[in-house]
């Protein structure tokens, strides 16, 4: 115990780092399934159901299929470059979640009061944007180290499309940076607190010397296209180009990949939050009149609690009705204790942002399964001629706003 | 107060700009010459920080934005330039680029 | 032995080894990613002494922007390995001793002029809300000549890169 005392700081954020990365990955397990079961709703068909009830545990069938088959890397690779790419943009990936608070208030850890998230930088937008720039590299290695045409040509669009959109999305955040004045990301949180007319919140899409759609537009459509996804996903679509940049790579470095995409795509959604909706806000006021609200995260977990008992006594296997009504008495359970009046206080804010993050992971699922794909020079045009100037007209607007709200 | 002397960072430093001009007189490669000249502009950038601190001004770190900007421009068309000569010459190696004519 | 001398030693030393397999490696795209690692280093360098802003704009700028630069156009050139010339005995016996004489002489003039000296005294790390009152205050009309530099070197690179058609 007296190792622990003497380097308090070094072990509080070894656990936080520890707990923060099983809890990420089993997201990203489970965002996988999440997408493949919505993507599969809106073309009439089922999804995943056969891998466990309702095909819960296809992520894990996915994982050993990754881990179990052969590892094929192809002659005249350069080796170095071609194991260093899927490590580079996985790890880049999960670095840039470490700047996200999650919550206001501070927990205890080895009787050490710290806060709820990893780090907090004075500079940590930055230094998110100086991670995402970094990503470039794991996708234009990946396609030149392979030896083979598909990938070299999708590294060099994938890479030339990542470094286009990055100017769109790091401009469309001047605007809330103007109305911040910080770099920090709680103190952009903290700036959006209270609720104006005593209703609608004060978030930065919505009040504030001028309300960010613009730049929300502009920041959420390059992000969608600096990830990579439909419907800019051209450069790595199976009709184009085999495979684009990941063409080459088998089992487990493909899955870095894989991984690294979900990775970023959840990093953008936690930054949307932050940035232009409140961070773990709530969006009701603080009144007497709204108190019921705090009951809410109780409420989702109930609806989710009595939705899984009721299904999971019908379904069609023996395994699904034992299992789904165990996991619904599990939410149940849950929605008891965080309804505690010492629990209550603490799990407003997580729940709220988790609550926004899912709604902007659901908003990526969504466009992917409804939007065409974007032609490469379609793409490039939209990335130059609409977005770059959107973004930079948001500038000039918001700083015009935040000048005359200052006399 | 910082625990690390300033005079280590100017060595540093130094040796740093001392291995890219050794990498630009003796490489062949004429982008490999142009990444030492990076590495060198890069060294420069450490010292000029370190100054910084040392003097508590922060017109070092000002001119530092400064370098960075022009060393973005002048990579840029430097690039370009290299990207003709290795269309018209067909080949990287410094040595083939002797003549003034392309 | 602080953590941050240990933390120095250690950037230091990545640094030059970057710097090093630089001028040792024979492919430029691993030349490239060495120089990214120094630029890496020197980012971590400039958090230790405080420069936050400049540290995240090497990052963003330098090891994000220029230097992917560098790497499509090797990937675009496929530049392949350099061939394998020996060096004339003038260079390998006079021209690499000489180097790395001027190389230690000036790091000799430069510890040797600083001395032991720290950080002036009572000064705080500058903040980026200083470094930028600065920029638009002072340093405005350099600040605005950059911009007009940065657009003649992209209407330079559009020019010289074009095809004859």
């Amino acid at each position: 115990m007296s190792l622990i005392a003497q380097h308090p700081l070094f072990f509080v954020s070894l656990v936080k780092v520890i707990a923060l990365l099983l809890l990420l990955m089993t997201a990203l397990a489970y965002l996988t399934w999440l997408e493949r079961k919505v993507v599969a709703h809106m073309q009439s068909r089922w999804g995943p159901y056969r891998a466990g009830p309702h095909g819960l545990l296809q992520p894990l069938a996915d994982g050993l299929k990754f881990l179990f088959k052969e590892d094929v890397t192809p002659g005249g690779v350069d080796r170095f470059v071609y194991y260093l790419a899927p490590f580079l943009s996985l790890s880049l990936a999960l670095t840039s979640i470490a700047l996200i608070p999650f919550g206001p208030d501070d927990i205890l850890i080895f009787g050490q009061r710290t806060t709820l998230g990893i780090a907090d930088l004075n500079i940590g937008l930055l230094f998110l944007f100086a991670i995402t720039s970094l990503g470039v590299y794991g996708v234009a290695l990946a396609g030149w180290s392979s030896n083979s045409k598909y990938p070299l040509l999708g590294g060099l669009r994938s890479s030339a499309q990542m470094i286009s959109y990055e100017l769109s999305l790091t401009m469309s955040v001047v605007g809330v940076l103007l109305m911040a004045g910080t770099f920090n990301l709680r103190e952009i949180i903290a700036a959006q607190q209270g609720h104006v007319w005593g209703l609608l919140p004060r978030w930065n899409i919505i009040a504030g010397p001028l309300p960010q759609l613009l730049g929300f537009f502009c920041f959420f459509t390059a992000a969608i296209a600096e990830t990579n996804r439909l419907p800019f996903d051209l450069p790595e679509a199976e009709s184009e180009l085999v495979a684009g940049f990941h063409t080459e790579y088998a089992s487990f470095k493909f899955a870095m990949f894989f991984l690294s995409e979900y990775a970023s795509m959840i990093t953008v959604s936690c930054l949307a939050t932050v940035l232009f909706f409140g961070g773990w806000l709530s969006p009701f006021p603080e009144a007497q009149f709204w108190a019921w609200t705090r009951f809410l995260p109780t409420a989702a977990l109930g609806v989710g609690c009595a939705l899984l008992i009721f299904d999971g006594l019908r379904y069609t296997t023996l395994l699904g009705r034992i299992v789904l009504p165990v996991l619904g008495l599990v939410l149940g359970g849950l929605a008891y204790v965080i309804a505690q009046p010492g629990v209550i206080d603490f799990i407003q804010g997580p729940f709220w942002f988790l609550a926004k993050v899912f709604f902007f992971l659901f908003v990526y699922i969504w466009v992917r399964g409804t939007l065409p794909r974007f032609r490469y020079d379609q793409l490039m045009a939209v990335g130059w001629k609409l977005l770059l100037p959107a973004s930079l007209a948001n500038v000039v607007l918001t700083s015009l706003a935040v000048v005359v709200s200052r006399r | 107060m910082t625990v690390v002397p300033l005079p280590y960072y100017l060595v540093l430093s130094a040796i740093l700009f001392g291995l890219g001009a050794i990498g630009f007189v003796f490489k062949r490669n004429v982008i490999t010459i142009f990444m030492a000249i990076e590495l060198m502009l890069n060294a420069v950038n450490l010292a000029f920080v370190t100054f910084s601190r040392m003097h508590g001004q922060l017109q070092g770190q000002v001119f530092v934005l400064f370098v960075i900007v022009v060393a973005a421009a002048e990579a840029a068309v430097g690039l370009a330039i290299i990207i003709v000569i290795a269309r018209s010459r067909q080949s990287l190696n410094v040595e083939r680029v002797d003549l003034l004519k392309l | 032995m602080t953590l941050e001398l240990i933390l120095f030693f250690l950037l230091a030393a990545v640094a030059v080894a970057g710097a090093v397999n630089l001028i040792l490696q024979r492919h430029p795209i691993h030349s490239a990613l060495s120089l990214i690692v120094v630029m890496g280093a020197l980012a971590a360098l400039y958090l230790l002494l405080g420069a936050e802003f400049i540290a995240a704009v090497q990052i963003i700028v330098y090891a994000g922007a220029i230097m992917v630069l560098f790497v499509l156009v090797i990937m675009l050139l496929n530049a392949g390995e350099e061939e394998r010339t020996n060096l004339s005995r003038m260079a390998r016996y006079v021209g690499l001793p000489v180097g790395f004489f001027l190389l230690f002489e000036l790091a000799y003039v430069m510890a040797r002029a600083a001395g032991t000296q720290a950080a002036a005294p009572g000064v705080a790390p500058a903040s980026t809300r200083q470094l930028a009152t600065m920029l638009f205050r002072e340093f405005v009309l350099p600040f605005e000549l950059t911009s007009i530099l940065i657009l003649i070197a992209i209407l330079g690179a559009v020019v010289l890169a074009r095809r004859e058609s």
